[in-house]
């Protein structure tokens, strides 16, 4: 490999001129061939959506049909799924946000005691096993004979998505520039309109990315959620038991209505950030 | 400010990590309950009777986060030294397996791999698979779906430190004679090796633990620590057992990072 790239430096002919041409392009090509690869089960995913099987087993193609997404709802248990996983996902981004953006502010503004071993604590959920976190989760519920069902979820959701807040929080705060602050003090601004007025709205745009990053960890959960559900189901959990007997083609149906949200939300967000850099 | 986070995760995290600890030291059944007995055979039991499913959990994760990063060190390096401004779109392209319900996406591979399938007949043509060959249901399958499922993770973090990566230290090294092959084995690649190391770590270790990819496109052959541990608590109730094979795993999981530290360096890890 080497030998060749020398020859390249000091022969610039046309050999070398080819050999730079191709060695470009390969690069690209691989990484084309790579996203065709990362894409190919979202593919499959949203084509299945439209098949027609003929047996329970949503695995060869059929025939297109728009009746999955139709009556999406026409298999038992899974409209009561998709809500139960809303509705933890909801609450659960809400409150892991707050506790974390309090977190982060807390670690970034000020030194304190113990400010080490919360950087700890913070880093270590992120860093264990999730089957580890619903098991030990799991012990503890049992051994304080707490009921399974929605509080035990909620606890565990929130629990694993505050670290994810904090460093999602942190990582904007660290460049911030605490001067606003000081010039709204200045002009007679207390702490608290200074917070709201000055700091909330600059810290803003990372508050609410951990919102949605929490939202997409929490509602796409299953090993915690399955430790600590008793007998609630949320949607990956209804996935696992359709799994067992053949997913209905209404799985692909709700999960490329989820990708489909979270993907138009995300190239919004992008195309303005795109637009914003020509422009600036 | 900082309590009511650190109180819930010390609550919910900490102190039942000590209430597995206490758990795994219990011995009993579960119809005449289980008593504190400083049950240390636990741990000897899960090692004896489990070894092959530590050792196969190690490999399938080892394997597939290797498999990972050479796959997506070239994409990664495209994207932050080609990607001009379509930067931010390839990287939501990195992250849009991640949109789809992680089941899914692994049952998506289920049909993909499935026997009949187009890619099994291919490889059955072109001889690489016997005529009666499968994928489905093979270790092949399990550490394809675990690469596949982590890659993001992967990508990620090479692309960050990649993307950082000054371009006048490369242009540098081109006016000191260095060839292509040469400034980037001298120069992007050890300035790049943070991005390896996070990579690395984010990938193997809760592929170390899964057992998604193991139940749905492997056999029972295929099985790796994570199944045991979730049919012992959840089927079998077998609580201590299960206990002690968690903190095993984490064991042989921190055993593994620490060796893996070594090998590229410490200042890798912290830094």
């Amino acid at each position: 490999m080497s030998a060749t790239a020398v020859a390249v430096r000091y022969h610039p002919g046309a050999l070398g001129m080819a050999w730079a041409f191709v060695r470009h392009h390969v690069l690209t090509v691989y990484s084309l061939l790579f996203f065709v690869y990362l894409m190919l089960p979202i593919a499959i995913v949203i084509v299945f959506s439209f098949n027609h099987p003929a047996t329970k087993f949503n695995y060869t193609w059929q025939g297109f049909t728009w009746d999955n997404w139709r009556y999406w709802d026409g298999v038992p248990g899974l409209r009561s799924a998709i809500f139960l996983s809303l509705e933890i996902a909801l609450l659960a981004s809400l409150i892991a946000t707050v506790l974390g953006t309090l977190i982060a502010l807390a670690l970034v503004r000020y030194r304190f005691r113990g400010r080490g071993s919360t950087n700890i604590l913070i880093f270590l959920p992120l860093s264990t096993p999730e089957i580890v976190l619903g098991a030990s989760l799991l012990t503890l519920f049992l051994n304080l004979n707490v009921a399974f069902g929605f509080w035990t979820i909620l606890i565990a959701h929130i629990m694993f998505c505050i670290s994810f807040a904090v460093v999602t929080v942190k990582a904007r705060l660290v460049g911030f520039d605490r001067h606003l602050e000081e010039a709204a003090m200045d002009l007679g601004a207390n702490e608290w309109t200074t917070f709201v007025k000055v700091t909330l709205p600059l810290i803003a745009p990372a508050i609410l990315a951990a919102l949605l990053l929490c939202f997409a960890i929490s509602i796409d959960d299953f090993v915690v959620t399955y430790f600590n559900s008793g007998s609630q189901i949320t949607f990956p959990l209804f996935v696992w038991g359709a799994a067992r007997v053949g997913a209905p083609p209404q799985v692909n149906v709700i999960g490329t209505a989820i990708f489909a949200v979270a993907v138009i939300g995300m190239l919004v967000n992008v195309l303005i950030q795109m637009r914003r850099t020509r422009t600036a | 400010m900082l309590a009511p986070g650190v109180v819930w995760l010390s609550v919910f995290f900490l102190v039942p990590l000590g209430f597995l600890a206490y758990q795994s030291l219990q011995s009993g059944s579960i119809d005449f309950g289980y008593a504190f007995t400083w049950a240390w055979g636990n741990y000897w039991d899960a090692i004896r009777n489990y070894q092959s499913h530590f050792v196969r959990s190690l490999e399938y994760a080892g394997i597939a986060t290797a498999v990972a990063l050479l796959v997506s060190y070239p994409v990664a390096y495209w994207i932050a030294f080609r990607g001009g401004r379509w930067k931010n779109l390839l990287l939501l392209f990195i992250v849009a397996p991640f949109f789809v319900t992680y089941l899914i996406r692994t049952l998506a591979w289920q049909t993909i791999l499935a026997d009949h399938g187009t890619v099994v007949n291919v490889l059955r043509h072109l001889h690489i698979l016997g005529a009666d060959g499968r994928l489905l249901a093979t270790s092949t399958a399990v550490v394809a779906g675990i690469t596949y499922n982590f890659l993001p993770f992967m990508a990620l973090p090479l692309y960050v430190s990649l993307e950082q990566i000054d371009h006048q230290l490369i242009e540098a090294a081109h006016d000191l004679y260095a060839s292509k092959w040469k400034a980037f084995l001298r120069v992007t690649l050890p300035l790049s090796l943070p991005g390896v190391v996070a990579g690395t770590l984010l990938t193997f270790i809760p592929a170390a633990g899964d057992f998604i990819n193991a139940q749905l496109l492997g056999s029972p052959k295929n099985h790796m620590i994570g199944n045991v541990i979730q049919s012992k608590f959840l089927e079998l109730t077998d609580y201590p057992a299960a206990a002690s094979m968690s903190f095993v795993l984490m064991a042989a999981i921190l055993i593994a990072v620490l060796a893996y530290a070594r090998a590229v360096g410490t200042e890798q890890l912290t830094g």
